[in-house]
C-alpha cells in the first residue's frame, strides 16, 4: 500500500526541515494533495495517524487540501475543470485533455513550536 | 522497502543517499534562559512562540532525487532504460525473454540487461538469466512498487555499469560515454497498475503491458498508470479470436487518458508485432552507422498489411468517437 510510503516521505520531508530550522514540534502539518495526484487521501491520513507517534509529528494537527482537477482541452482551446481523468472536457465533451492543475502531492507548510 | 521513511538503503558505495531512523527530540544544552531568543523576539506568558515555516516540498522529493541522477548515470553509460509496468500475469516476463531472444538475432551487438521486480522470489530473474542475459532481481517485500534507489542499487551490480568504469570508481569522477555504446536496460516492475505510477525510476519511458485476456476498459479503471506510459503494448494477440476484447474499444480508452499515448499489438508466442516493437525500442537507442539491413519483401509485405489494418481501426475509432459526442 503506497500511502504509507507517502506517509514516510512527508515525515522525511519534515524531519529534514526539522533539522535545519531547529523546531522539536509540528502544531500543524499542511499538505496538498490534488484530485489528480493519485493519491487516496483518506489512506494517507490514516497511514500519518499511524506513523507519527513518537515523531516530530506527534499531536500535530493534520490538514490536506484537496485541490480540483484542471485540464487544458486541446479540442476547444479553453481551461476547464475535471474531477477525474477519465473525464471528457465539461464543454465539449471530448477527451483530449492535458491535465494542468490538482496533480501535486507537497508539503505546503508547518506551524512548529519553538523548542 | 524502509516503512519509516519509504525509501531502501542502497548497499555498496553511496549516492549521497542519507537514511537515519534518529526521531529523537532536541535537547536543551544552556544554563541561561533567553526569552527573547526565539524568532519574534519576545516572551508572552502563557503562550509558547509558534512560527510557519512554508516548504512548497514535493512529497516525492527525495524519490525524484534519486530518479535524476540515475537518468544521469544511464545517458552517461549509453543505456536506454524501459520501465515495464502492468498487472500480474500480462506476459511481461515472455515478453522479455521474446524480445532478447529477438534482439539477438536482430542486433547482436546491443548488449542487454535486466532489473526484475517482485515481491518474492527470483523466478523471473532465472528466466531472463537462462538467456544469458544478465539479471538482478529486487525483492521488495511488502513494497508494491520498485523505486529509484531500488533501481541505483542493482544498476551498480550490473556489467552494463561496470563496463564503463576505470578500476578508481567513485560517484564525483565525470563519466564517459564508451565509444559506439549501445545498451537497453529493461526494469520489470512489481506487477500492480497502480503504485508503480508515481515512482520515477530515472526511465527513458514507462511502457504499459496489458494482455488480450483482460478487460478493454483496464486504462479507464487504472488511469495514472496510462497517463503516465508513453506506449501501450497489447500482448497475447494470438488469443484474439477467443476473447471478447475489442482492440479498438481499447486504444481509444487509453486516448481518453492520454492522448499521445502510442500502441502496439504483439504476441511473444507467435512473433506477431515483435518487428515493430523492436523498432520502438531501438527508436530511441539510435542506429549504428553501418548495419542497417534493408527490410525483405516478406517484412514490408507484412508492414504494409498491419498499416491497413491500424488505419481501418483508426477509422472505426474515429467514428465511434464522433458518433458519442
Amino acid at each position: 500500500m503506497h500511502e504509507m510510503s507517502l506517509a514516510g516521505g512527508i515525515l522525511r520531508v519534515v524531519e529534514d526541515a526539522a533539522a535545519r530550522e531547529h523546531f522539536t514540534r509540528v502544531t500543524r502539518l499542511s499538505l496538498e494533495a490534488g484530485a489528480l495526484a493519485g493519491v487516496e487521501v483518506r489512506a494517507l491520513r490514516f497511514a500519518l495517524e499511524a506513523m507519527t507517534p513518537g515523531t516530530v509529528l506527534a499531536g500535530a494537527q493534520i490538514e490536506i487540501d484537496e485541490p480540483a482537477g484542471t485540464a487544458w482541452c486541446m479540442a476547444c482551446s479553453r481551461s476547464v475543470a475535471i474531477a477525474s481523468r477519465t473525464d471528457a472536457c465539461p464543454h465539449c465533451g471530448r477527451w483530449q485533455l492535458t491535465p494542468t492543475g490538482g496533480t501535486e502531492l507537497k508539503v505546503r507548510e508547518l506551524i512548529v513550536q519553538e523548542s | 522497502m524502509c516503512v519509516v521513511c519509504g525509501c531502501s538503503n542502497p548497499e555498496g558505495h553511496a549516492h549521497g543517499h542519507g537514511h537515519t531512523h534518529d526521531h529523537t527530540h532536541g535537547h536543551a544544552h544552556d544554563a541561561d534562559l533567553d526569552f527573547g531568543a526565539n524568532s519574534a523576539r519576545v516572551s508572552v506568558p502563557g503562550m509558547s512562540a509558534e512560527r510557519a515555516i512554508r516548504l512548497e516540498a514535493d512529497v516525492l522529493g527525495a524519490n525524484d532525487r534519486v530518479a535524476r541522477a540515475n537518468r544521469a548515470h544511464f545517458e552517461a553509460h549509453g543505456v536506454v532504460a524501459y520501465n515495464l509496468v502492468s498487472s500480474p500475469g500480462s506476459g511481461k516476463t515472455t515478453l522479455l525473454v521474446a524480445t532478447i531472444e529477438a534482439l539477438r538475432r536482430a542486433q547482436p551487438d546491443l548488449r542487454l540487461a535486466v532489473i526484475e521486480g517482485d515481491q518474492q522470489t527470483h523466478h523471473d530473474a532465472d528466466r531472463i538469466r537462462a538467456t544469458g542475459v544478465p539479471a538482478i532481481q529486487v525483492n521488495t517485500g511488502k513494497g508494491c512498487h520498485l523505486d529509484a534507489p531500488m533501481v541505483a542499487a542493482a544498476f551498480e551490480r550490473l556489467p552494463l555499469h561496470a563496463h564503463a568504469h576505470g578500476p578508481a570508481h567513485d560517484d564525483h569522477h565525470a563519466h564517459l560515454l564508451e565509444r559506439g555504446a549501445r545498451s537497453l536496460l529493461f526494469i520489470e516492475n512489481v506487477g500492480n497498475l497502480v503504485c508503480p505510477a508515481m515512482w520515477d525510476l530515472g526511465e527513458r519511458a514507462k511502457v504499459a503491458i496489458l494482455s488480450v485476456t483482460e478487460g478493454e476498459d483496464k486504462p479507464l479503471k487504472y488511469p495514472d498508470m496510462f497517463a503516465a506510459a508513453k506506449l501501450m503494448v497489447l500482448t497475447k494477440s494470438d488469443l484474439l479470436p477467443h476473447v471478447d476484447f475489442d482492440v479498438a474499444h481499447c486504444i481509444a480508452y487509453a486516448r481518453r487518458v492520454n492522448p499521445a499515448i502510442e500502441v502496439l499489438l504483439l504476441s511473444a508466442k507467435s512473433g506477431q508485432g515483435m518487428d515493430a516493437w523492436l523498432d520502438w525500442l531501438q527508436g530511441e537507442v539510435g542506429e549504428p552507422a553501418a548495419a542497417v539491413v534493408p527490410a525483405s519483401r516478406d517484412e514490408t509485405a507484412a508492414l504494409k498489411a498491419r498499416i491497413a489494418e491500424l488505419e481501418a481501426r483508426l477509422a472505426q475509432v474515429t467514428s465511434v468517437q464522433g458518433a458519442a459526442t
